[in-house]
């Protein structure tokens, strides 16, 4: 027997929704529209945090990073006495780092020389680096061709270089660099390797005139032995030396977990040692963290304008029900005389509501995995569809046809029957 | 004054003591019932008539049980409405009354059948054949080939026969019918009276409220209100005459 069951309930709301289709269908389009922008901004906002994310743990997110830093011309030491100025990290520092800090599973000392790098007539001036065969592990940079230095470069002290991609490809155009004679400086050095090139933040290709910012690495006690402690530094016809020891320690924690203690470490000893601000700790988990703080606000943003518009479509709902509700007056007041109850009014229209509200959200949910789709396509911008944005794209639209429905729902129960029956 | 036909009170289906009803409109009142008392018997037909202002339609929303008195009680089959809350009243239309109304009120939705049924629809506990009696009373007002048809889909005459299957199909103490034909042209209107008459050879209570006195003589007796007061009770000798005379 047919009942006020709920599948019954949810056939005949149907059926009075079919008898004003157009009104309908463009009813259901705001909650269509409503629910795929919060699907197509949940996606946006993920894809783009996600690719922040990445780049950030391109740098290492379980290294802490030391690097000197010239401090403001009159505060360096003896600036007035002597030409030299000397600050930043020192070998005593990567000593502590090393050896003391806990969680520190690798150590990384990096010193950047300014030297010509020379093959045949071509020139150029990149960052020249002596560092030691784990820079390639601790950094992540894959090589290209070759190997890195060993430990017997190190060792031995030998005359080897690998070069940054950039600079390989500037300096051998046409053919592989390995094993070519390298000039840096006044002194010849054999190439034995050439690292992928470092992805640029924010984009896939290297940039214009990123050879020039290439880079090549020397075993650091070759670097030491052939260039010194002292740089020259020829600017704009004056000359400049400097005495550095270190430019940069990359110390790899050997958990998530260890990378604030160490951080905290390293900035506590600094500021111990030095007595200068010549120094800068840069983390990148930090930056991660900071990143995805970002995200948070980004997504809430987003989500938020995507609220908006499903508020309105709420309200469209709302109103198209209200006026449904007037419309079908007599109805209500038949159904009532036939010994409808006030709860059978009640579930007739929020069943109506729920249909046009779950309705619009399914098709939104289409269309909102769509747009993520036809963003990457057409805009090149990454999303990222999480599987709880259409769940909860569907829980909100059936909310939205539960909230919205009550009011007119109610409205249409209480009428008088009476009346209702008097409406024409 | 209590009058009906003298039936012991078993087969009292409606009995209405002292009722009264007052509507407020602004400052004064206007009492469209004024203690009125009436008992209809099982099987009877009545026509309820009286001008506009009488208190007839007053007394059709009491009788349905679609307006409470503001005073009196009112029993259908022995039980008392007054007191009832919305959903038991609503509960005791799903079963003790049949309405048919003047402009048919069909649900445009629904089909023939559906129509038929929503009064079971609406029962706390339908009966398991509802489907199957709607069929026979569809049947039985000649609209048994029509059964997937919409309102819109067939005549006045042919919807107010649907009405009266579905004023019928809970099997009601008492079937009201509102101007039953006030909508419907002579010879139509003449068809559904004949079929009121069926059903009260069968032995359905059927009241009529009606403005006509055409239609209302057509009725075994007539219940003339003035002023929410019985001011006539009268038997109607064509009404009488009807029943031996339909097919």
């Amino acid at each position: 027997m047919k009942q006020a069951t709920l599948f019954g309930t949810i056939r005949l709301g149907v059926r009075s929704l079919m008898l004003h289709k157009l009104r309908s269908i463009l009813t259901t389009l705001g909650v269509l529209f409503g629910v795929s922008s919060v699907i197509a901004m949940l996606a946006i906002g993920e894809g783009a945090s996600e690719e922040a994310q990445q780049q950030i743990r391109k740098l290492g997110s379980r290294n802490v990073i030391l690097r000197s830093v010239k401090p403001a011309e009159d505060l360096v030491r003896g600036a007035e006495t002597s030409r030299i100025s000397s600050y930043g990290l020192t070998d005593f520092d990567f000593q502590r780092v090393a050896e003391t800090f806990p969680g520190v599973l690798r150590t990384v000392p990096v010193r950047q020389l300014q030297q010509e790098v020379r093959l045949n007539e071509r020139a150029l001036n990149p960052r020249v680096l002596g560092t030691v065969p784990e820079y390639v592990d601790v950094t992540g940079r894959p090589l290209s061709e070759g190997r890195f230095i060993s430990v017997e470069d190190q060792l031995g002290f030998t005359n080897v270089c690998v070069l940054g991609y950039e600079v390989a490809r500037f300096l051998s155009p046409f053919e592989s660099s390995i094993g070519k004679r390298i000039k840096i400086g006044a002194d010849y050095f054999t190439c034995v390797g050439v690292l992928l090139p470092r992805v640029p933040l924010g984009s896939d290709q290297p940039q214009p005139g990123a050879d020039v910012t290439g880079e090549v690495f020397l075993p650091l006690e070759t670097a030491r032995r052939w260039f010194g402690d002292i740089q020259v530094k020829i600017r704009s016809g004056s000359r400049e030396m400097e005495e550095v020891q270190l430019h940069e320690i990359i110390a790899e924690a050997d958990s998530d977990e260890s990378v604030p203690p160490i951080a905290a470490a390293a900035r506590e000893m600094l500021a111990r040692q030095h007595n200068q601000q010549d120094y800068e700790v840069v983390v990148p988990l930090e930056q991660l963290l900071r990143a995805q703080a970002v995200k948070r606000i980004f997504t809430i943003v987003l989500s938020s304008i995507a609220a908006i518009s499903l508020l309105v479509g709420g309200i469209g709902i709302m109103n198209v029900m209200l006026a449904t509700v007037t419309e079908r007056t007599r109805e209500i007041g038949i159904r009532r005389a036939l010994g409808a109850k006030k709860r059978h009014i009640v579930t007739q229209f929020l069943v109506e509501t729920v249909v046009l509200s779950i309705g619009g959200g399914l098709l939104g949910i289409a269309l909102g995995l769509l747009i993520p789709i036809g963003i990457e396509y057409w805009a090149g911008m990454p999303t990222i569809v999480t599987p709880t944005a259409p769940i909860l794209a569907f829980l909100i639209s059936a909310g939205i046809g539960i909230v919205f429905g009550l009011y007119p729902a109610w409205r249409a129960a209480n009428m008088d029957p009476v009346e209702a029956l008097r409406h024409e | 004054m209590t009058t009906g036909s003298g039936s012991p009170a078993a087969n009292a289906v409606a009995e209405l003591r002292d009722i009264t009803r007052v509507y407020r409109m602004g400052a004064h009142e206007v009492r469209a019932l004024d203690g009125f008392s009436f008992t209809f018997q099982k099987g009877e037909y009545w026509s309820i008539m009286g001008s506009s202002g009488s208190g007839k339609s007053t007394l059709l929303n009491l009788l349905g049980c679609i307006d409470r008195a503001t005073s009196g009680s009112y029993r259908v089959r022995g039980e008392e409405v007054e007191g009832l809350d919305d959903d038991q009243l609503s509960d005791l239309r799903s079963r003790e009354i049949g309405f048919v109304f003047q402009s048919y009120n069909l649900i445009p939705q629904l089909d023939v059948l559906e129509n038929i049924l929503v009064p079971l629809f609406y029962q706390d506990d339908p009966p398991d054949d509802g489907e199957e009696r709607a069929r026979i009373l569809a049947e039985r007002v000649g609209l048994g080939s029509r059964l997937g048809h919409k309102p819109m889909e067939l005549s006045g005459g042919q919807q107010q026969r649907v009405a009266i299957a579905r004023a019928l199909v809970n099997d009601p103490a008492i079937v009201l019918a509102d101007e039953a034909t006030g909508n419907l042209d002579s010879k139509t209107a003449l068809e559904i009276l004949a079929l009121f008459d069926e059903l009260h050879a069968e032995g359905k209570t059927i009241l009529l409220v009606t403005h006509e006195p055409k239609v209302g003589e057509r009725a075994e007796r007539t219940l003339l209100l003035r002023d929410g007061k019985i001011d006539t009770v009268s038997e109607n000798r064509q009404g009488l005459a009807a029943i031996g005379t339909v097919r």
